[in-house]
């Protein structure tokens, strides 16, 4: 089981999302640079937060053409598990391998707080390990977390049970005051129809130990974990 | 073409057009043994002007401690090092970017940013933490402020938030800690302080001292364009090339991505082992560069301008030397390992040239196409410049009676309204709005964000292994009306302060970077102001035991001949030995006891005719200025002894584990740290306050409001479970420290402050989390 954390050159969460790989949950994992085509046998993908190339135009619209998001997509259609976080998952829109598109904040400020979100489903390589309804304590920290999509996309997403985390409160009794940037029916998260592709705007990555304030993120990764090591066992 | 330049013929009158004076061109006359040229005078002008070479402030500077047992690397450098232990150092400094930041706010801030996080990995160093301090004028109008200034502070402000926040969320460093005050002075000349903390392993720390003879110069990072010039008012004016017409504004433009992969690929090349010397270009650009790392290193160097890589066309010599074009780096390398260093600055994307090579002799000789555009001696240049012993004057005594201080309100006066008058002051409100515009979570080491606990903390992870033992925190402080007030007493307030923040959090102060603010070094008001916070902060910081390891001095912050308050503003730096023994401000359990420990030995009950001195000092205090709009008097009296014993008690009680939280007493008394501390217990999230307080005091004979709201240094309060009250006790008796049972942590969310029997603060938290939560956002007229 192997781990790739794709470094773009703007990319400031990499080292994170390492760190809470290698070093807190102790498994192999790897850094993949953007002008590789080579995911070095890596058996899920990150793509981290950060500022890909700038993102001066649009957040994630030049990452999309990177050598490297060639083999990822190639690895996402073949089954592969991709998780894009913040810069990661407005990478995976612009590249099309999740459906919508980030506006800027309804605020039209930069936030970094801890919000909740809730798990809505349990059914994904990211979330098997998370009881259906949990609510997670993780950061954000962005400018453009203002998920849009049109309304046969919004339909397709419900119906497919593609929507994986929604903004709530710590109790989670009122989605909408928890939602930080005014993203359509409070998204935090989605997944492709296919459910290997996830992206979301919090970062479980710097929710990984107490210390930080919330170990909620772990759940992410363990759920990724868990799936890879059930489908090594499936092929064993 | 573009050699024009080499053709001008230089007047005196040139001269005083770029600051120099008569004494320093003829000195100028005397180094080079013959008239300048243009482009020479440009570099001149530069090196020697007040920002790069501290004509006059060097003489005072000298008088500030700056050795210690942990100390690596003094002034002198990008910044200053020193040692926290396992093989790693720290490299920290704190630079101001004020004038830029007026005239244009945004782009200001930012690359003020830029510039303290290019000192730092200039070092070798990757930057973990930023904390700004900023100073604005009133963000509200009344008492003097006109609603349309109050607009325009408001605007500065959100102009350098997003500055700040910007260049550091992009770059990737934590923005984590600092302070925000306003004053009516800083109206036309907001400060904008911005500290930058970086980590290395001792053995790879970079200096920048070209050395070498033959070793190849390399230019690396953005191209030079003619933003940033100084004095291009002059080049502007006809005589020159056509193409050097367009006026440009003088603020430099941030580049926050360029310069995450100048960081990265400087990370890079210097583990390559070919990097000899490496410098930033900052103020002054490739002048400084140049000119300083040839001093530094004892040798020549050589350049050509043609190989500069240019983002515009028909640069002059003296617009390239001059230019302060962003992110870039002048590095040496080894010779014959070109190709290793530029093949990775390549990787990153980044123009790398070889641009000349470090020469025998000491003679900086810039080429433009092979013609010699200046030459130099570059040791008399950087070191022998002008150094000034400027006239002090202390200003005219203020003669000020009892009727110009604060008037205390009677016994048993209610004092909550007050209270929430205190709460919603833009000093003393919550700068959540501000903070949350900061990542203050990336890179997974902030064990302590804004607001959290009384420093900033980050954890250290082994660059290597990234295995965590130890932590760092960090705070900034600096009260510019106690400096109005009283200078030297105010400067030692404002190392005190940081101090006792940063023990607060449970770690042992180590050292400090300052930033002198002030206004004009031409007045001798404002060089006795600047003499006199020189030997505040020396006594302090000796005192205190953290040397200053660097910093910057900036002058001329005045318009239309008024100054700011003189605003020394100093950074301190300490360890915490175990990263799980962080200490925060948020009370924890109910049934926990208040204690405020106090380092000064118990005072006897004041006499009548002692009373006027408290209502001396207290005018000096928050409260007076909101409450009675009284700024007079005197900051609160200092003893540094008391407060090395408060500090040294906190280190030892964070040590032994046995305190639930710390928050030390400064800007608006014990009302407001107790307050503080039930507010944080919901953290940072909306979610409502479920713990309160009661407090009861009764052995002062101060007025009610003195005992609440004064400012008083060496004191702080800590909440203990009753199971280690004896133990908490045990350790302040041992370090002579008076700790006095105060109040409780009490479920009911309400606060209850008694004084000598009387409730004179009782209130909901809501209502006072309220006002304190959001009066900054309302004041700034924002939307929520």
């Amino acid at each position: 089981m192997k781990f790739g954390v794709v470094v773009f050159p703007g990319s400031n969460c990499d080292h994170d999302a390492f760190y809470a790989i290698g070093n807190v949950l102790h498994k192999p994992v790897e850094f993949i640079w953007h002008q590789s085509q080579d995911l070095g046998n890596c058996d899920a993908i990150i793509l981290p937060g950060g500022f890909a190339y700038g993102d001066y135009l649009r957040t994630g619209a030049i990452a999309r053409f990177s050598p490297v998001m060639k083999s990822v997509e190639k690895f996402a259609n073949g089954g592969g598990m991709v998780l894009g976080i913040c810069n990661g998952f407005q990478i995976l829109c612009e590249a099309g391998l999740l459906p919508g598109a980030m506006m800027r904040n309804s605020g039209l400020r930069y936030i970094c707080r801890h919000v909740y979100i809730r798990v809505e489903q349990s059914d994904t390589p990211f979330t098997n390990a998370a009881p259906p309804g949990q609510i997670l304590k993780v950061p954000i920290a962005h400018n453009d977390g203002n998920y849009t999509c049109d309304e046969a996309t919004l339909a397709e997403l419900e119906k497919n049970r593609q929507i994986v985390f929604r903004y709530t409160t710590p109790d989670g009794s009122d989605d909408s005051a928890g939602n930080p940037n005014g993203s359509m029916q409070n998204i935090a998260g989605i997944c492709n129809r296919e459910r290997n592709v996830v992206g979301l705007m919090p970062h479980p990555e710097r929710a990984v130990e107490s210390a930080l304030d919330s170990a909620d993120g772990l759940v992410i990764f363990k759920s990724m974990i868990e799936a890879l090591a059930g489908a090594a066992k499936a092929t064993a | 073409m573009a050699t024009a330049s080499v053709e001008i013929k230089v007047t005196p009158e040139m001269a005083s057009e770029h600051g120099v004076t008569r004494e320093e061109y003829a000195r100028i006359q005397q180094i080079l043994g013959r008239d300048p040229n243009i482009t020479e005078l440009g570099i001149f002008s530069v090196m020697w002007s007040e920002h790069c070479s501290y004509k006059s402030s060097k003489v005072h500077l000298k008088r500030l401690p700056t050795r210690g047992k942990l100390v690596v690397q003094g002034p002198g450098e990008n910044a200053g090092v020193v040692d926290i232990g396992d093989g790693l150092v720290a490299a920290f400094k704190i630079e101001s970017h004020n004038h830029p930041s007026y005239v244009e706010p945004f782009q200001g801030a930012t690359t003020g940013v830029g510039g303290i996080l290019r000192d730092i990995f200039t070092m070798g160093a990757r930057p973990i933490a930023v904390l700004d301090s900023l100073r604005f004028g009133e963000i509200s109008p009344g008492r003097g402020t006109t609603e349309e200034d109050a607009a325009k502070n408001r605007r500065i402000l959100d102009g350098v938030i997003r500055g700040v926040g910007h260049y550091g969320n992009c770059f990737g460093v934590p923005t984590i800690g600092g302070e925000v005050a306003f004053e009516p002075c800083y109206s036309q000349n907001p400060l904008v302080n911005a500290l930058a903390l970086g980590i290395a392993r001792k053995e790879e720390i970079f200096l920048a001292k070209a050395k070498g003879i033959g070793n190849p110069v390399i230019y690396v990072g953005a191209k030079t364009g003619r933003d940033g010039i100084h004095g291009a008012s002059l080049l502007a004016s006809a005589e020159f090339t056509e193409e050097s017409k367009q006026k440009r504004p003088n603020v430099q433009v941030g580049d926050p991505f360029m310069e995450k992969l100048l960081l990265e690929a400087c990370m890079e090349a210097m583990q390559t082992g070919a990097v000899v010397a490496i410098q930033d270009m900052g103020a002054a650009g490739l002048t400084c560069s140049t000119m300083e790392m040839a001093s530094r290193g004892g040798t020549g160097i050589e350049i050509d301008l043609a190989n500069v890589p240019q983002r515009e066309t028909g640069m002059t010599p003296y617009e390239i030397m001059l230019s302060e074009s962003q992110e870039r780096m002048l590095l040496v390398a080894e010779k014959g390992r070109e190709p290793e260093v530029l093949g990775v600055f390549k990787k990153w994307g980044l123009d790398a040239v070889v641009v000349g090579t470090v020469t025998e002799g000491g003679i900086a000789k810039v080429l433009h196409h092979g013609k010699v555009a200046a030459e130099i001696p570059a040791h008399p240049l950087a070191e022998e410049g002008p150094v000034y012993r400027r006239p002090l004057a202390q200003p005219p005594v203020r003669n000020e009676t009892p009727a110009d201080w604060f008037p205390f309100a009677p016994h048993a006066t209610n004092l909550t309204a007050n209270f929430k008058k205190l709460l919603a002051s833009p000093a003393i409100a919550s700068k959540r709005w501000i903070t949350e515009q900061y990542d203050t979570s990336v890179r997974t080491n902030t064990l302590a964000g804004p607001g959290a606990s009384d420093a900033a903390v980050v954890r250290i992870k082994d660059p290597q292994t990234g295995i965590v033992k130890r932590a760092l925190a960090l705070s900034t402080d600096g009260n510019g009306r106690w400096c109005q007030l009283n200078p030297r007493v105010g400067a030692m307030h404002a190392v005190a302060e940081a101090a006792r923040n940063v023990a607060a959090s449970g770690a042992r102060p180590i050292a400090a970077t300052n930033c002198l603010n002030f206004g004009s070094p031409e007045k001798p008001e404002v060089m006795w102001q600047f003499s006199e916070a020189i030997d505040g902060l020396s006594v302090a910081c000796t005192e205190l035991g953290t040397p200053i390891t660097g910093g910057n001095v900036s002058f001329y912050n005045e318009t239309l001949g008024k100054s700011i308050y003189p605003t020394p503003v100093i950074g301190v730096l300490g360890i915490l030995d175990d990263a799980n023994r962080v200490l925060k401000i948020a009370f924890r359990n109910a049934g926990d006891r208040i204690l405020l420990l106090d380092g000064s030995q118990p005072a006897a009950p004041l006499p009548d005719d002692q009373r006027s001195k408290l209502a001396r000092e207290f005018s000096s205090s928050e409260y007076s200025k909101t409450i009675g709009h009284i700024v007079a008097g005197e900051p609160p009296t200092i003893n540094l002894a008391d407060e090395k014993r408060l500090i040294d008690c906190l280190i030892a009680l964070a040590g032994e584990g046995t305190l639930q939280s710390a928050h030390d007493i400064s800007d608006g008394g014990v009302a407001v740290t107790i307050a503080e501390s039930c507010f944080a217990y919901a953290g940072a999230t909306l979610a409502a306050p479920s713990v309160g307080a009661i407090v009861n005091f009764d052995d002062s004979s101060a007025p009610a409001e003195h005992a609440l709201f004064d400012e008083r240094g060496a004191r702080c309060v800590v909440s203990v479970s009753p199971r280690s009250l004896a133990a908490v006790l045990a350790t302040a008796r041992q370090y002579k420290v008076s700790a006095r049972e105060i109040g409780k942590v009490h479920l009911a969310p309400a606060l209850r402050i008694e004084y000598k029997g009387h409730a004179v603060i009782d209130s909901p938290l809501d209502a006072l989390r309220d006002v304190w939560a959001n009066s900054l956002e309302r004041n700034l007229k924002v939307r929520v």
